[in-house]
Parts: C-alpha cells; structure tokens; sequence
C-alpha cells in the first residue's frame, strides 16, 4: 500500500478507517520491507535519543561550537519555574525541549533529524511535552511520530525540506506542520483535522527564510524551532477546535515549495541575507568561524 | 523515484549539527574506510567549496576523522575524534581548498595511506539529509552510494572481463540490482561497481581474485 499524497492518504484512512499513523505504517511494512516490530523498536530508539536531547542541556548547558547559543533551555525553564510562564506549562515545556534539541545538535551531541538537523527540536519539543502533559502512553507518542513521518515523507516526496533549496519555512515550517499532524492524532482528532493543523502551520510560515549566522546552524535556528513549536500548538488547537484552512494540504505543499524557489539565493542557507546579512551577522561570521 | 522511508524522516539518527555537513561527512569517510580494507595510518581531506568554507563550524573535520576511524554518523564518540585518532597513533591533516570547483559543493577528496606504500584516494559528495555519493576512486570517476551492498572490481579494460564477474556472481547466487562500469580510456584501468540488495557473500571474491586481469576487489557489505 502507498499514497502519493494527502488526498490519497485521506481516502486510504476513510476506506480502512484507519488513523494516518496506521496508514503510514501500514506503507512502511509492506514497501519498506520491515516489520511492525522493527519499525516499533527503531521508533523507541528515535524516542529515547530525544528524550535525552530535550532533557540535557536544561540539566547540563554547553557552549555551542560556534559559540552563538547554549544554555537557553535552561534559562526558559529556570525563568517559568520561578515566575510562572507567559504561554502557560504545556507550550513552555515544548518550547524548552525544543531549544535544548537545537543545543544538542549545536554541540555535536545526537539528535534525530525530523525532518532535517536544523529542525530537529520542533517534533520532540511538542510530542514529549504532550506526552507529559496528558500523560499518553509511549504507543501514542509512537503513533505521533508515525503521524509526523507521514506529513512530513509527502514534503518530502512533493516539495522539499531543505533550507538550502526552499528557506526555513522548508525546515521549521515542515517540522511544525509534522507536529501540528501529530499533536491532533495523539489527542483524538481525526485525518481530516491533523491535516487542516499541517495546512495551517505552512500557511502560518510560508516565505519564512533561512538565513543562519556565520552559516552554523546555531542562531536564528534555535529560536526558529521555539516559534515552529508554537505554531504547531496554536494550529493543532484550531483544528481540534474545528476551524479549517480552505487550501488542502497538496496545494498548500506546492505553494510552499513555489515560495520557496522564488526566494534569493541570499536567503537560502548562504549565510548572506537575513540575520547573516546584517553588520553583526557578518562580523560573527568573520570572528567565529574563519 | 527511490523509497522515501519513514526513518528518512524521523531520521537519520545522528550527530549535530548538520546533515550535510557532518552526518553525510562521516558517511562518506566510513565508506571510504570500508574500502580501504587495511589498518588507516594516516588520512589526509581535501575540503572543496562549501566544505572547504565552513568546515569548522560544521564539525565537519572531526566527523570526516570520526567516519576514517570506523564511527557511524549517530556514534557519540564522533566529536572526540581528534584525541582519538592521537591516541590510536592516526596522523591526519586538512586541506582547504577554496578555489577548484567541484559538481557539488560539499565535496572532499579522502586519501588514506597504511605506511607501506598502500593507498587509496576517494572522492564523494554530500547530497543532503546525510544522504552521500561516492563519485572517485583513485582518480576515476565512478558513482555509488553505499546504500546497497557494492562490490568494486578494478581491473583491466579487456574483454571479458564483466562476463566473468557476472558469472562469479551468477554463480553464488547473488542478484545484481545496478551495475556499472567506469574507465579512464580503453584498455586501461577500470573499475566495475556492482550494487545489491542482498549480502553479497566473500565467497565470490576468492572465484574473482583468480582472474589474471583483475587486480583488487572491494567488498562493503550492506
């Protein structure tokens, strides 16, 4: 069994009424030539690599080898713990584990690119700090990841997840439509919803670039993956809530994708626009890493 | 269009910070290593281009040595990969090259030396999401990508040559899924890369090794 697309995807969920996860796994085990166990075991080695990396840089901070980030998830945690939290315990939590995957990664330390290095804190930040949050069970974080892989493998397929060819809205735009998927399917909503979430976390960042300073993917990375976090908390609430987006997710992948190609070349990941384009990105740029 | 897999999504397990840029590096020297086939004694990298620019802050240097010393791109032990390359007596050195243009832009030439005259000279590319290519070998183009099991078969420009190789394989049952061959000119040096998706058994490399035309093989196993 496959799908090309959403549309596709859809039908497969309404037909077998399954949910997108048992579509997507179902497609793994009969093209990916693996069984429901294999996935299952290398599913809990993806969660427990980032479970380890949204957890300890908020213990143990280290310095970034290009020196621009570290210990930001500690400073979030500390600052909510002490004074309570403008975006209230659930969404600070995801935003925190969010920053600390970008530490990790920052400091050569493992991650799981979901779907790429850069992005990586915006799926683990929103599906662990549900999981705690509403105290779901591992087989319905796995069941998000599933979710999430599925959103993001028709991207993938139908547009791209790469900074360099589409911006950052390729990245974190990607990863947050992934978890706005995800986090609907792991608290009850349907097919349908967990792709109104997707549209609208691409819509909601669409043309964002990619413009990282001094070329490391250090900042605006990790801030980028706290906003993809955030996004996808506020589009996974809309679409359980029932509000739609009018443009199905195809068509919203496509128009991501066309942004994308009409973006310069200074804000597709060569550290000469944006961020890396001002007076202080270049001089980082020239300080840290020649 | 190949099988995009869930776990190239929720994937690859690695270490940071970028795909291209370190997961795809080490990728590339542990391919490299694999074909070498002999204790590394000293390994010298060429950066080109975008590799050549940033490879610093990319990690990019520890995880091409990490990949040399035998890590895979998710081994933790990737950024101590200096002190251990110190420690197991592994010289190496980095070259940056700014200037040359390359096909693509995270290109690096690997060659690695045993001490005793044995050397092997490796080019690949990284092609994004850890994703590699390795596009060279010994001043030869060739193009594969470590993603099946490969046998690479250098040999003389005869004729022949590949219907006794097919024939090895045939014969220990091995299903061939890509097969290529690349030259520099006719009659010269060649090299004929089989790629399947099975293990490829060492059995046929002792049938292989008996032709008089064939000088080296190499065998990385999936």
């Amino acid at each position: 069994m496959d799908f090309l697309n959403a549309e596709t995807l859809l039908e497969c969920c309404r037909k077998q009424n399954i949910p997108i996860s048992g579509a997507m796994l179902a497609r793994e085990t009969s093209l990916g030539s693996c069984t429901k166990e294999s996935v299952a075991e290398r599913l809990e080695k993806a969660v427990q690599i980032m479970r380890d990396a949204s957890h300890d840089p908020i213990e143990n901070p280290k310095t970034s080898i290009g020196g621009l980030i570290g210990g930001e998830a500690q400073k979030v945690r500390r600052y909510a713990e002490a004074n309570g939290s403008i975006c209230g315990s659930s969404l600070t939590k995801a935003i925190s584990y969010g920053m600390a995957v970008l530490e990790v990664n920052a400091t050569m330390g493992l991650i799981v690119a979901a779907p790429t290095a850069g992005s990586a804190g915006v799926v683990p930040g929103v599906l662990l700090a549900l999981q705690e949050e509403y105290e779901l069970s591992d087989e319905t974080l796995e069941r998000g990841l599933l979710n999430a892989g599925a959103i993001g493998y028709i991207l993938m397929r139908n547009a791209s997840v790469s900074g360099a060819e589409a911006g950052c809205q390729a990245e974190v735009g990607a990863a947050s439509a992934m978890a706005a998927g995800a986090a609907v399917e792991m608290l009850g909503g349907t097919p349908e919803m967990s792709f109104h979430a997707a549209s609208l976390a691409l819509s909601n960042l669409l043309g964002l670039v990619c413009d990282p300073i001094a070329g490391l993917v250090e900042a605006p990375c990790q801030s980028r993956n706290a906003i993809g976090v955030a996004n996808a908390f506020t589009c996974a609430q809309l679409a359980l809530s029932g509000v739609t987006h009018p443009v199905p997710f195809d068509e919203m992948a496509e128009a991501m994708y066309k942004v994308g190609r009409t973006l310069p070349f200074e804000l597709r990941e060569t550290a000469m626009g944006g961020n890396a384009g001002t007076p202080t990105g270049c001089a980082l740029n020239c300080g840290k890493c020649k | 269009m190949n099988f995009i897999s869930l776990f190239d999504v929720i994937g690859p397990n690695m270490i940071g910070p970028s795909s291209s840029h370190t997961a795809g590096a080490v990728a590339i020297a542990l391919l490299a290593r694999k074909m070498f086939q002999e204790e590394v004694r000293k390994v010298t990298f060429t950066l080109y281009e975008s590799f050549a620019k940033t490879y610093r802050g990319h990690g990019t240097d520890r995880a091409l040595l990490g990949g040399t010393l035998g890590f895979s791109p998710d081994d933790r032990r990737i950024p101590d990969a200096f002190q251990i390359a110190d420690e197991l007596g592994v010289a190496y050195s980095f070259v940056a090259d700014e200037e040359t243009k390359t096909n693509h832009p995270n290109t690096v030439d690997i060659l690695l030396e045993n001490g005793e005259g044995h050397t092997l000279s490796v080019r690949g590319e990284s092609i994004g999401g850890g994703k590699i290519k390795i596009v060279r070998i010994n001043g030869i183009d060739v193009e594969f990508t470590g993603e099946y099991s490969t046998l690479i078969v250098k040999h003389t420009d005869k004729p022949g040559v590949i219907a006794y190789v097919t024939q090895c394989l045939s014969e220990c049952a091995v299903n061939i899924a890509f097969m290529r061959v690349f030259r520099e000119e006719k009659g010269a040096v060649a090299y004929a890369v089989v790629e399947s998706d099975e293990e490829i058994t060492d059995h046929v490399l002792e049938k292989i090794g008996k032709n008089q035309w064939i000088e080296e093989h190499m065998l990385i196993q999936m």
